[in-house]
């Protein structure tokens, strides 16, 4: 089915099912431990052995020689892949880092060898006797230091174009009255999922079947064939749960393919799994940006010139982080320019983690936005709601084809109390601790793609859906269900969804926000199929029968939905496509956050009090699921704001805090009271099913939100993130 | 991790015995700290001694009016004894102050006194340490050293201790009871039993060799308000920044030791005679040739400034009473 027209009324409109905060149809199986995960399939993969990766010590290089010895007569070893055994190996196509180290040595902790044995314990005892020589290189890993080498990239297949340029940008900033001019940065972060990297691979012959845990598990097929040089009909991926994987789980990684390797080396099949330690220097990060934003308005706040160049480091080949996406079409301004440079850097390699671009771009814009709204001495909510647009700014005879920014803004002030915030910084005291409340935008994209299903109506009338569609603890299971219940007119609990197996149709993926939207309107395409089967089968005209109650009905007519399959199953398979609908219209998403923190006038901590967020998002499949998607990437931005930072030691050339110890993540004492209002909307130029993406909206402009608090809470103003205490500590006014 | 052998013997005496008989073996009590450092190859045992049905689980009253705290009692329910709340509330605070309700659980009063510091080079086996490999060098000097010593560190070794049930220990004058492989019995005071890295880094306590915590006892209460603020990224499990244990008298003179500033819980008795004047007086005393690093010299103003922060406090309890 192509949808290539906005979208009129159709059976997903009655919202029986669909908008329903409807529980995780998974929901049991995930509180007894009884879903399995790409480690835990001991029994249907009996026979298994472990593989264990080394990582590389050294941060740049090559390795001059591995001493096998030891480790290959160490109790229970069965064998060591590295280079030099593992076959030729290609790189895949969305993660531009090699999976095996050897000769080079492109960052640490790549992996440079996998020890397989009976055990685990075997596996790593082994690991730790092998020794490894290398010669160092000189690396870059510093990226202030790699600025002026840095270049503007090629356009990519993600996040937009390199430059952007509308009107006269230098002019109109000169001979603007109220100027802004700073830079801002976003460190290194983590995923830091919970469940780590892992894989269980087996082969049958030339058929290598990989119970993994990866987002897209299209991309992992391409991928996995293109490292091992071989057929894409011979790979089957299996990812039924994924704990967690916030971008950082795209396709194809280090677990996977020492588990493929190891698993035809040793004739058995193999799981692997990456030790939490080696996950942060051996998979991917979103890389640090340095964005320089500069802004100019009259004196009553229109914006006249708006800029936001960013600067990002990765390894060859590796893409660059799109920080300027958002400033080209949140906010109105006549002359605007936007331009993305990317440096060389020789650590780990820097990808996609939730909202990509838009997240740490506008991480900084929005704390621009907070500090120019104070020079103009304007109300930061008010000079938002001043400067919005309902059309790209980029192309003016392009519309938005549903922005409720503004009513975001003002929903939001209004249920928050944002008129008693106290305009002058660092007033407002409740005993040894500072007050203060901030505000932001929220935009992110709503991209939308092709996504396939079948489903399959049996004679008890039990509906079984299927597509290699992933739920990596987003609500897929869930959403996909409701949208087959509310197509064939059954209760939720009439359907079965079985998703994460690439031998079903191909869906959209996990990614980028647009699993939601995506695989359920190819659900809706499948179901449409099937309609027209159990029309047929009751002679009945599609066009004019009533899905209704487990009965369909025409005219007078009515008819059991499961008598339908009496005699076979009826089976309705599809694909949507898509047509030009998103060149036509900007296709987003909106909200705003409001935050009030306290920020401890002595020792300088800080605590958030009360997090709001408003948001925009088409029609709500789930408004238990879109709220649970909200107040996760809430938190996430509690600690982008707070405490996330990949540490560089630029001395060695590595992230220095790579485990969780280290690497702070919000805990449940750091987070308040969350409130999310989610808009009444649905945007009919998106699919038939008028929905999009929320999984990432709920992150971008969170941490600059929490950043304007603490401003407004000690007057003191930090531009680099995380916002710990040793920045502004000594700036901050000592109490007596 | 290395392949070990174990066992699991019934009284100190035999665990004492036990750690003469195996070279290269090591107690474990609670384990939370102890088995991370196996899995990382960090720590080698070639034989457990697991102290875990040596009984020394439980508190009682010295006959000079203190508290003996076995060996073995666990961080949870030492925080919650209510002679622990009531006489020595410092030390409760600063139990529930470290850690997760798990690890708690599992932790033991000697064992949390032991565990290693949490210097991110200590933990990555591919970057030198004084302290897990001596002589290799120092990847935190020079490196990423925020969280890292200010004070009394040296050239060879800035890791701090990263403890909180010690800091409280450390103010109320704690002792530390033990027994050695031949039996013989002694007690330490807690101020003499860590020792800082000067070229010796690995050398983290006085203990000797097989010598096994027995104990720890409390003097008679000394009174006062006892407050413990720690100061750190996030608000709970993670480690101090910096933190304060103070204890306040109503005339304003009191005891103060200071977490996450060196090898061991800070304290200087002749710095506590500046308490009445204020936190700037006595922190200038108390951390009077501290030699922090660009990172962390913060830790300097935030020991003041949380002082002030305890002693206002402090005083205003006293108010309310």
């Amino acid at each position: 089915m192509k949808f290539d027209k906005p979208a009129g009324a159709n059976p997903t409109d009655r919202q029986q099912v669909i908008g329903k905060p409807a529980d995780r149809i998974e929901g049991p199986l995930k509180t007894t431990g009884t879903a399995k995960y790409a480690y835990e399939f001991n029994e249907e993969v009996p026979n298994y052995a472990y593989g264990y990766i080394v990582g590389a010590a050294i941060s740049k290089g090559r390795i001059a020689e591995i001493h096998q010895l030891k480790a290959k007569n160490s109790p229970g070893v069965l064998a060591i892949i590295t280079a030099a055994n593992a076959g030729p190996l290609q790189p895949g196509k969305f993660y531009a880092d090699r999976m095996l180290a050897g000769p080079n040595v492109d960052h640490y902790h790549q992996a440079v060898a996998v020890v397989v044995a009976e055990t685990f314990e075997q596996a790593r005892a082994a690991a730790s006797l092998l020794q490894v020589d290398y010669v160092k290189e000189k690396g870059s890993f510093d990226l202030e230091a790699e600025m002026d080498s840095a270049i503007t990239p090629k356009p990519g297949e993600f996040g937009g174009p390199p430059q952007t340029i509308v009107g006269d940008f230098e002019g109109a900033f000169a001979s603007a009255p109220l100027k802004l001019d700073q830079t801002y940065t976003v460190p290194d972060q983590s995923h830091a999922m919970m469940e780590p990297h892992a894989a269980t691979a087996r082969w049958e012959g030339d058929k290598l079947t990989c119970w993994c845990s990866i987002q897209q598990l299209n991309w992992g097929v391409r991928d996995l064939a293109n490292i091992l040089g071989i057929q894409k009909e011979n790979i089957r991926l299996i990812s039924h749960y994924i704990g967690g994987g916030f971008g950082g789980k795209g396709t194809v990684l280090s677990d996977i393919v020492a588990a493929s390797l190891s698993a035809r080396a040793v004739g058995r099949p193999v799981k692997v799994t990456l030790p939490r330690p080696l996950i942060f220097n051996n998979t991917t990060h979103r890389p640090k940006t340095i964005q320089r934003i500069r802004i100019g308005a009259n004196p009553d706040g229109t914006i006249t010139a708006i800029s936001h160049e960013s600067w990002s480091g990765n390894i060859r080949g590796g893409r660059t982080e799109a920080a300027t996406a958002s400033t080209r079409l949140l906010y109105a301004g006549a002359n605007r320019m936007t331009h993305l440079r990317l440096a060389v850097l020789d650590l780990a390699e820097g990808n996609a983690m939730r909202a990509p671009g838009e997240a740490p771009g506008m991480m900084a814009l929005e704390i621009a936005m907070d500090e120019m709204a104070e020079k103009l001495n304007i109300d930061p909510v008010e000079f938002r709601i001043k400067n919005d647009t309902q059309f790209d700014p980029e192309k003016p005879e392009r519309p938005f084809s549903t922005r409720l920014l503004v009513q975001c803004l003002k929903t939001g002030a209004e249920r928050f109390g944002w008129k008693h915030r106290n305009s002058a910084p660092g007033e407002r005291r409740d005993g040894q601790w500072l007050i203060g409340v901030g505000v932001a935008s929220a935009v992110r994209g709503a991209p939308i793609t092709k996504s396939a299903a079948r489903v399959r109506l049996d004679r008890n009338g039990i509906i079984t859906v299927e597509t290699d569609m992933t739920d990596i603890g987003t609500g897929s299971y869930t959403i996909i269900g409701q949208t087959a219940a509310e197509m064939m007119g059954v209760g939720l609990d009439r359907i079965v969804v079985k998703l994460g197996d690439s031998s079903f149709p191909e869906s959209s993926g996990s990614g980028g926000q647009w699993g939601a939207a995506s695989s359920t309107s190819g659900v809706y395409a499948a179901c449409v199929k099937l309609r027209e089967r159990v029309a047929l089968a009751f002679g009945l005209n599609v066009s004019q029968a009533e899905f209704s109650s487990g009965q369909v009905r025409s005219g007078n007519q009515s008819f059991s939905l499961s008598d339908a399959a009496k005699k076979a199953d009826l089976v309705g398979e599809d694909e949507m496509t898509y047509g030009e609908l998103s060149k036509q219209y900007a296709q987003d998403t909106f909200g705003a956050h409001f935050v009030e923190v306290a920020v401890h006038a002595y020792t300088g901590e800080i605590r958030v009090r009360r997090m709001l967020a408003v948001a925009h998002a088409g029609r709500i499949l789930n408004p238990k699921a879109a709220r649970s998607q909200m107040i996760g990437a809430m938190t996430m931005g509690v600690g982008a704001a707070l405490m996330e930072e990949l540490v560089v030691d630029k001395k060695i050339g590595f992230f220095v805090n790579h485990d969780l110890a280290g690497y702070e993540v919000p805990v449940h004492a750091d987070i308040p009271h969350q409130e999310v209002i989610l808009m009444e909307d649905s945007d009919p130029t998106m699919s038939p099913m008028k929905a999009k993406g929320i999984g990432e909206l709920g992150l971008v402009g969170v941490a600059a939100a929490v950043a304007n608090a603490v401003y407004n809470a000690t007057g003191v103003r930090v531009r680099e993130y995380p916002i710990t205490l040793d920045k502004y500590l000594s700036k901050m006014k000592r109490p007596i | 991790m290395k392949a070990f052998t174990y066992e699991q013997p019934h009284s100190p005496a035999e665990a004492a015995a036990a750690a003469m008989r195996v070279p290269g073996s090591k107690f474990i009590a609670g384990g939370t700290n102890l088995l991370d450092l196996m899995k990382l190859q960090i720590e080698t045992p070639v034989h457990l001694i697991d102290i875990g049905k040596v009984g020394l689980n439980k508190i009682e009253p010295t006959s000079e009016g203190g508290l003996r705290i076995g060996a073995l009692v666990s961080n949870t329910d030492l925080a919650a004894d209510l002679g622990i709340r009531r006489d020595y509330g410092l030390l409760s605070r600063a139990l529930l102050a470290g850690a997760s309700g798990q690890l708690r659980n599992k932790a033991t009063t000697a064992g949390n006194l032991l565990q290693r510091t949490r210097c991110p080079y200590f933990y990555d086996t591919n970057q030198p340490c004084n302290k897990r490999v001596p002589g290799s060098g120092c990847a935190a000097i020079g490196g990423y050293s925020r969280l890292l010593a200010v004070i009394g560190s040296s050239e060879h070794c800035i890791a701090t201790y990263p403890g909180d049930m010690a800091v409280a220990m450390m103010a109320l004058d704690a002792k530390i009871e033990t027994i050695n492989a031949k039996g013989k019995a002694r007690s330490i005071p807690i101020a003499e039993l860590y020792r800082l890295p000067g070229n010796t880094p690995h050398i983290e306590t006085n203990l000797a060799k097989n010598e096994l915590i027995t104990a720890v006892t409390l003097p008679a209460p000394v009174g006062g308000v006892h407050i413990y603020h720690k100061v750190r990224d996030r608000a709970s499990y993670a480690f101090a920044l910096i933190s304060v244990g103070l204890i306040l008298q109503k005339d304003g003179t009191g005891r103060v030791a200071i977490g996450g500033v060196a090898a061991k819980p800070w304290r200087n008795v002749e710095a506590e005679i500046f308490l009445p004047e204020g936190a700037a007086s006595t922190t200038k005393k108390l951390m009077a040739g501290a030699n922090p690093t660009k990172e962390n010299e913060f830790k300097l103003a935030l020991v003041e400034r949380t002082l002030q922060s305890v002693l206002k406090e402090g005083k205003s309890l006293y108010e309310i009473r």
